[in-house]
């Protein structure tokens, strides 16, 4: 663990791993630290974002004594069913990419049983990841100026769904109708850290 | 039902108040007026809770009626004041009569003025805020003329003074002082020297996200990507091209640029008020 200092706005810590991050952010949840308004987990890192006033040198001290072993791994959340017509406009390039079928990928896809990491990008799209490496893919060489709300696409080590329409350089696998964010709903989001996810396939 | 019915606006006006806390996991930033000194001394002259909402207008040009009689004050960039046509001065306690109007002027320096009321601008709160944030589409609409937006229950207190003296926010030149940032080491030693020994300009491309900044490059020591990570307001963050951008209220969640320094927090309702075409400077 590194921990460095965002002047006295935040604390940002370096894990060794997305393991590392979601046991660090389940163990913040827990028993938050006096100091933190809220806390940002990213791929890499989680990011403490201090109360005004609050003193950085006390919540990096505080923060190095929390225990990420103990805490062993990933939360126990619920798990959500996303049905997925698998119709995306990068599904032929995801297959070249991984070696797969379109049929492969889409298989592949259903079969892993997603965890979200962490959520950023915009309200409520969280990072999803498996232990299936085969859908590894980069991002598109050039970004869509506009991808559609409930898009399924893929990135680096990662599944997401837009949850609003938006630019974005994903690999678009397919759409979903289900609503991953909704104002009306409490909490608003779906996809929130700690909560397992698995695609079906929709006719 | 008190309210204020939009006249007319300028170039922006949203509605703001002290941000959004608690939902970063989900994605969703803190947004919150960007000059949060000027707010949060509106709402202390009219004696209202610390975070009720007001209005903050981007150079200037608000024109807004009175539903009922109102009592107001303006704050932050300093701009021409007509209520009913006669003058009237910031930073005073202003009181509307129902009908009134009041008309702002273009500020003629800084950028962002606040018009408080009391009771605060009552529409309905989205995730415990009643702040629009831009980027993530959160928050009330941009009012609009013909927006009636309703004031909520005056507070129990009074206020306490009819003038406060404050310095003239903006100019043409802004110093704002950094901490060295977190991936500091991404970039070469010369950057950071030529950060803090140059002037950047504020351009037009600026917002609430961010002000995108103009001047020497600043060249990093090491290629590759850097996994995104969490983001603070102040965060100088640095594009392929070189040029920072200054984060503001509506800043991202997460980047994936490297940040190479952070101004203090202290120093951001300064970096608010920077309007396109200010110099900015940088100190330790």
């Amino acid at each position: 663990m590194r921990v460095l200092t965002c002047a006295d706005s935040g604390v940002l810590v370096e894990v060794a791993d997305l393991t590392e991050v979601i046991a660090l952010g389940a163990a913040l949840d827990a028993r938050p630290l006096p100091g933190v308004a809220d806390v940002v987990p990213a791929a890499r890192t989680v990011l403490l974002r201090l109360v005004p006033g609050a003193d950085p040198g006390a919540v990096a001290a505080a923060v190095r004594e929390v225990p990420l072993a103990l805490v062993g791994g990933p939360a126990e959340g619920e798990t959500v069913v996303v049905p997925v017509v698998y119709d995306g406009e990068d599904l032929a390039d995801v297959a070249r990419l991984t070696g797969l079928t379109p049929r492969g990928v889409v298989a592949a896809h259903t079969a892993a049983t997603w965890t979200v990491a962490f959520c950023g990008f915009a309200p409520g799209f969280g990072y999803m990841v498996c232990d299936d490496d085969r859908l590894h893919v980069p991002r598109r060489a050039e970004a869509r100026t506009r991808v559609p709300a409930g898009s399924v696409a893929l990135a680096g080590e990662f599944t997401g769904v837009y949850p609003r329409s938006s630019p974005g350089g994903w690999q678009l696998l397919g759409r979903t109708e289900e609503r991953i964010w909704d104002l009306e709903r409490d909490p608003p989001g779906l996809l929130r850290p700690g909560v397992r996810v698995r695609f079906e396939e929709a006719s | 039902m008190r309210a204020l019915e939009i006249v007319a606006t300028g170039p922006m006006v949203t509605v703001q108040d002290a941000g959004r806390f608690g939902h970063a996991a989900l994605g969703v930033g803190r947004s919150g007026a960007a000059d949060a000194a000027s707010y949060a001394l509106a709402n202390r002259m009219l004696a209202n809770p610390a975070g009720a909402a007001a209005l903050e207008v981007t150079l200037g040009g608000l024109r807004v009626r009175a539903r009922g009689p109102l009592t107001v004050t303006v704050t932050g960039a300093d701009t021409p004041l007509r209520v009913d046509g006669r003058g009237a001065a910031m930073h005073t306690v202003l009181c509307l009569s129902d009908g009134a109007e009041l008309v702002m002027g273009t500020p003629a320096r800084g950028l962002r003025t606040y018009l408080g009321v009391r009771g605060g601008v009552d529409v309905p709160p989205v995730l415990g805020s009643r702040s629009t944030d831009v980027l993530a589409g959160l928050g009330p609409d941009l009012p609009a003329p013909g927006t009636v937006l309703p004031v909520g229950p005056p507070p129990p207190g009074f206020p306490n003074v009819d003038l406060v003296p404050v310095p003239a926010v903006g100019g043409p030149e802004t110093t704002l002082r950094v901490v060295p940032g977190p991936r500091r080491e991404w970039f070469t030693d010369g950057a950071l020297t030529t950060l803090l020994s140059s002037a950047y300009e504020v351009t037009s491309r600026s917002d609430r996200v961010g002000a995108r900044l103009s001047g020497p490059v600043l060249d990093r020591a090491r290629d590759g990507e850097l996994p995104s990570e969490g983001m603070v307001p102040g965060s100088l963050q640095v594009p392929p091209t070189g040029e920072p951008v200054l984060f503001l209220a509506d800043h991202p969640v997460t980047g994936g640029y490297p940040v190479i320094a952070v101004v203090r927090s202290a120093d951001l309702p300064l970096a608010a008020q920077a309007r396109p075409g200010t110099a900015i400077r940088f100190t330790l």
